[in-house]
């Protein structure tokens, strides 16, 4: 395991299932994956891939009855201690002073996740003084400032403004400011720019790059619009039914795929280049039930490529295709020099 | 490109198993049980519902004696403990009996005290022949589920009144009228709620805005001075089941107004559903969007609000009557009967005449939980 | 596979024909409800959709496309203006006068597929009934036959006809959808409104919704009037598109001419909005922000409502109204510097290689 100070975190073959009274979702079935320093990691999925409960997993914010199963949650503190989140207790004081001040969530409905009862500016300062040593004047100072670096005009005056009273866009930015209050390390954006317009996504997206550049912080960009990810992300994860199906950089992920997963989202994206009435590929089926996980690779009742006698029954484990570029498909298995990246059995 | 196959989303690997074959084809009602199943504490209320039902329906029966017959010779009895065994030379045998009690008269107070009298016993029976009845004027029985093995033992399970009634037969008779004035009371206000808050919820504007100003007035009225005022109106020279029906119209006449509410706002969420506005673009009437459409929809969530409501009614008319300006006697309601229990004297010497407020509380409680799980079973269409 | 299909010529008469189109909605305030004012979700709004056509009417929420639609199969009845609707027999009718007796028989022609998959279908009802509903209502078919044509239409929309005994719990959005495209198609129709129909799916989902929506305008020779703010699903199926902007439309030109050489600056500006699908396309043109909020409806601005967040603003612009003009042929804009303004287009993105296809 590479255990390099530009690692802030690393996320190791976590599972995280929901126990309902119908049986096991296995929502997040063994993901791996791993964000530097400065970066942006962008995982991406369509609806029910486990993209969020993944995501929720690392702030340990699983909502009941769903738990961490197995896995490791490896995350850089501040004075470059090693700590598993995986194995923090989810109520413990641990995860609260890791939450807000060392990592950060901004959600797709900001509405929701801003209290309709206080103000921009007080729920603002609350997160400042929660984990800041400042007098309540500087964390208004602050409050101030943070309003403006997100953009918000009037900076002074929206902080005695409520959120209804702002647009969608504006209530993205208050909430970001909100995240951005105690400058985490790590900032997880779950689907931030999916109900807004596409001319206030292109902002917000804008936004959160600058912010990025200027404090260095990591971002885990949780989406399931590719046209994003190729956007905004330096590296990506794909992820189909709980699992990561392939990871590697972004050019490599859009120029040289190699799961037929990810070969087939791209394909598609309706695309600018199309011909008159050319039919877009699609991929067959549908996603399966989480009760009916399909047996051995879970893509394999859609996919094209499918190996009869192998990809029903063999599980595909991670096969490194190149530095930081893995596939979990059977397809590359077989290839010479494959060396299956370290995966706990 | 005419006839040429679509590429099908289904394919042999998607066939669901035979649990889902069963989940796919279930109609609302099919899934609203099988979400209320795992509602436990729901479940137990809705047993415990059925049963007082049951009593109510079947008084007679689960009554040892009927709700008049006295004994001038056993007042203010307190309950007996109940001997599943006797003890004999042999060793104990099965043999349920209650010991009798012998008067001793106070010779300063004339105060009368009850001491239990070893060397009485009286067997007690499950399914004994006792005092003939007719069950729903059909059928003349002299079967009882409980009492005295022997016709004619003083056996009173939870004790007697002041006259030397069993409190347990009165409590029983009492199930039938409250529980009655719960569910005739909400028909009442279930008819009124939904027609009118149907009307206002369907027309909207003007109408709309008429009943719900009437509602609030209704609502903002205190509901005991307006209950007693009105109770007071009551001629007294009216026969037991005409002042039984006008305290369920009175009871009615403020309960609707929360139903027609739910109504409301469940037909007005529903006018702007997708799912109605594609009915009508269909071509369906008016009349038949609201029957086929708009109606299931809303029936699971009214029988959750009407079982929640009944509650409410078994509750005011215990009060009415306990406060004496509801049902009076002859008949037997548990308001009726916890007048007697009402004074202090009462409670010190016969703490047993409470036992009709047991029932109360039990009745709300399932009633209650009831209607709890069958709100959350409601919408089983929500994750 | 190439499929060719010869967008309709402009020479096609009109299946619909929309013209000064307003629809506004009363803001009611207070105890007693009065009337203090209007949101003009479609303020003057002109159009027409050609027979076999794709129409898109693309726009940020709030543009008042949705409502255009919604009035078009008369959810709505508009405030003022006209729909006239090409019938069969070449006479032409007024839908916005009609009442809902009159307009039974056009309810059969033009048709609606909602957005949401999940309560756009009645939970309670089994697919049959779902499906079948207009068939029964008009009288078309009953029972067995109702059954026999509704397993047709599942089976047309790539459902197993023996799914009609199940209810919408059972499907996943796709299907749901292609459900709802099944109830469409129930009355052989003529013009299908489909508000948002792919919005809310998954990318994968979504290609096999587009796809089947593009055989079945082939094979039946359907119109449609495509609701939509996702510009790339707009790109790949519309022949024409009007651009909307609080109410109005601002732009409305063939696909090409609209991505490759815009001529309103709003249009401009969504088109350089659009995140592009390939990293090695980022930052190519430098993107435009717009600066401020889309403008309130029931409060517009003077002028031209785009004027306050328009980078090439003059006074002009804050005092009149332009009127749409036909600057190219076949290219209607709504702005005074049309001529004026050099414009970028969508990139061309067609130069970069394809993706998803190396191995």
């Amino acid at each position: 395991m590479p255990d390099d100070n530009d690692t802030l975190l690393d996320v190791r073959d976590l599972k995280t299932h929901f126990f309902t009274d119908e049986g096991v979702v296995k929502a997040v079935d063994g993901v791996n994956l791993s964000l530097k320093r400065g970066q942006t990691l962008c995982v991406v999925g369509e609806s029910g891939c486990g993209k969020s409960v993944t995501a929720r997993s690392i702030l340990r914010i699983v909502p009941a009855p769903g738990r961490i199963v197995s896995g490791e949650i490896s995350f850089r503190g501040r004075h470059g201690d090693r700590i598993d989140l995986a194995r923090m207790n989810p109520r413990g004081r641990d995860i609260r002073n890791i939450r807000g001040r060392e990592i950060s969530m901004i959600f797709q409905e900001p509405m929701s996740s801003l209290s309709p009862v206080h103000t921009i500016g007080s729920q603002l300062m609350e997160a400042i003084l929660l984990h800041l040593p400042v007098s309540k004047g500087e964390a208004r100072k602050r409050a101030v400032s943070l309003l403006d670096l997100v953009g918000i005009p009037r900076a002074s005056e929206q902080l005695d403004a409520y959120s209804f009273e702002l647009s969608g866009g504006m209530r993205q930015r208050a909430m970001i400011a909100i995240a951005l209050a105690c400058e985490p390390q790590l900032l997880i954006a779950d689907e931030p720019t999916t109900a807004l317009d596409v001319t206030t996504q292109a902002n917000i997206l804008d936004l959160i790059r600058e912010l990025q550049e200027d404090s260095g912080m990591s971002v885990l960009f949780i989406t399931h619009d590719l046209s994003v990810v190729a956007e905004i992300a330096d590296e990506v994860v794909v992820m189909y039914l709980g699992r990561d199906v392939e990871s590697g950089d972004v050019d490599t992920i859009f120029h040289n795929p190699k799961h037929p997963y990810t070969r087939a989202l791209l394909q598609s994206i309706p695309r600018y280049d199309s011909l008159a009435g050319e039919r877009l590929y699609s991929l067959k089926g549908t996603v399966p039930h989480p009760f009916s996980r399909p047996a051995g690779c879970p893509f394999h009742p859609r996919c094209d490529d499918v190996i009869a006698g192998q990809c029903n029954t063999n599980d595909p484990q991670r096969y490194s295709i190149s530095a930081g570029h893995s596939v979990r498909c059977l397809l590359y298995a077989a290839e010479e020099n494959r060396s299956v990246v370290d995966t706990p059995a | 490109m005419t006839g040429q196959p679509i590429q099908s989303p289904d394919d042999a690997q998607f066939e669901p198993s035979a649990a889902e074959r069963r989940v796919v084809v279930a109609n609302q009602w099919q899934l609203i049980w099988w979400k209320f199943r795992k509602h436990r504490l729901a479940m137990l209320a809705g047993l415990v519902t059925l049963f007082l039902y049951a009593v109510a329906l079947l008084a007679e029966f689960f009554a040892p004696y009927s709700s008049g017959t006295y004994s001038a010779a056993h007042t203010h009895m307190p309950p007996p403990q109940i001997h599943l065994f006797q003890h004999a030379d042999a060793g104990p045998r099965f043999y349920p009996h209650v010991k009798g009690f012998k008067v001793q008269v106070d010779p300063d107070s004339y105060k009368r005290t009850y001491v239990v009298d070893e060397t009485v016993a009286y067997p007690i029976g499950l399914f004994v022949r006792g005092e003939e009845y007719e069950l729903w004027g059909l059928f003349t029985l002299d079967l009882h589920l409980i009492g005295a093995a022997e016709y004619g033992d003083p056996v009173y399970l939870l004790g007697t009144d002041r006259l030397g009634r069993d409190v347990l037969s009165r409590t029983i008779y009492g199930t039938r009228v409250s529980m009655s004035v719960g569910l005739v009371g909400v028909g009442l206000s279930l008819l009124l709620g939904v027609i009118l808050g149907g009307i206002s919820g369907y027309y909207g504007g003007l109408i709309d805005n008429l009943i719900q100003r009437a509602i609030e007035i209704l609502r903002s009225l205190p509901t005991i001075p307006l209950w007693m005022g009105l109770s007071a109106a009551i001629p007294l020279t009216w026969p037991p089941v005409r002042v039984y029906f006008a305290i369920t119209v009175l009871l009615s006449l403020i309960g609707w107004t929360a139903l027609a509410r739910e109504v409301r706002g469940r037909f007005l969420s529903l006018k702007t559903e997708d799912f109605v506005i594609a009915a009508r673009l269909d071509g369906v009437r008016e009349l038949q969007i609201i029957l086929r459409h708009m109606a299931p929809s809303m029936t699971s969530h009214i029988i959750a609000s009407v079982t929640l409501a009944i509650p409410g009614m078994i509750l005011a008319e215990t009060a009415l009557s306990f406060l004496g300006i509801g049902l009076r006697p002859p008949v037997v309601s548990w308001g009726v009967l916890l007048q007697e229990a009402q004074n202090v004297r009462s409670i010190a010497t016969a703490p047993w005449l409470l036992f009709p407020g047991i029932a109360v509380v039990t009745a709300v409680l399932a009633m209650n939980f009831l209607g709890d799980g069958l709100r959350d079973a409601a919408d089983p269409y929500q994750a | 596979m190439d499929f060719e299909i010869n967008p309709p010529s402009e020479s096609s008469r009109p299946l619909l024909e929309v013209r000064n189109l307003h629809m506004r909605f009363p803001i009611k305030r207070g105890m007693f409800r009065r009337t203090v004012g209007f949101v003009k979700a479609v303020n003057d709004v002109s159009f027409s959709i050609r027979l076999g056509e794709t129409l898109s009417l693309v726009g940020e929420s709030g543009c008042g496309k949705t409502t255009t639609g919604r009035c078009i199969v008369r959810v709505y009845s508009p405030s003022a203006g006209s729909i006239q609707y090409q019938a069969d027999e070449g006479e032409s009718v007024d839908l916005a006068q009609l009442d809902s007796r009159a307009l039974r028989p056009y309810r059969r022609q033009i048709r609606m597929i909602f957005q949401d998959p999940f309560s756009s279908l009645n939970p309670r009802l089994p697919i049959l009934q779902i499906v079948g509903e207009s068939l029964k209502v008009h009288g078309i078919a009953s029972g067995s036959e109702l059954e026999d044509r509704v397993a047709l239409l599942l089976e047309r929309v790539g459902l197993r006809p023996e799914y009609i005994r199940r209810y919408p719990h059972a499907f996943s959005g796709g299907e749901r959808q292609r459900i709802g495209i099944a109830r469409a198609l129930a009355l052989n129709p003529k013009l299908i409104v489909a508000d948002e129909a792919v919005s809310a799916l998954d990318v994968s989902v979504q290609a096999q919704i587009l796809n089947l929506m593009q055989d079945l305008q082939e094979e039946f020779n359907l119109t449609y009037l495509f609701i939509a703010h996702d510009l790339s699903v707009v790109e790949h199926i519309s022949h024409r598109v009007a651009v909307m902007y609080v109410g109005k439309i601002v732009e409305l030109a063939s696909t090409d001419a609209l991505f490759s050489k815009p001529l309103h600056p709003y249009t401009e500006a969504l088109l350089s909005a659009v995140p592009k699908p390939d990293p090695r396309l980022r930052n190519s043109g430098a993107r435009i922000r717009l600066e401020g909020e889309v403008a309130d409806p029931s409060n517009p601005p003077s002028g031209c409502y785009f004027h306050p967040r328009c980078p090439y603003a003059q006074d002009r612009c804050r005092h009149e109204e332009p009127a749409a003009r036909e600057i190219r042929h076949d290219h209607w804009v709504a702005c005074h510097f049309a001529e004026e303004l050099e414009l970028r287009g969508f990139e061309a993105i067609g130069s970069s290689p394809r993706m998803g296809q190396a191995r």
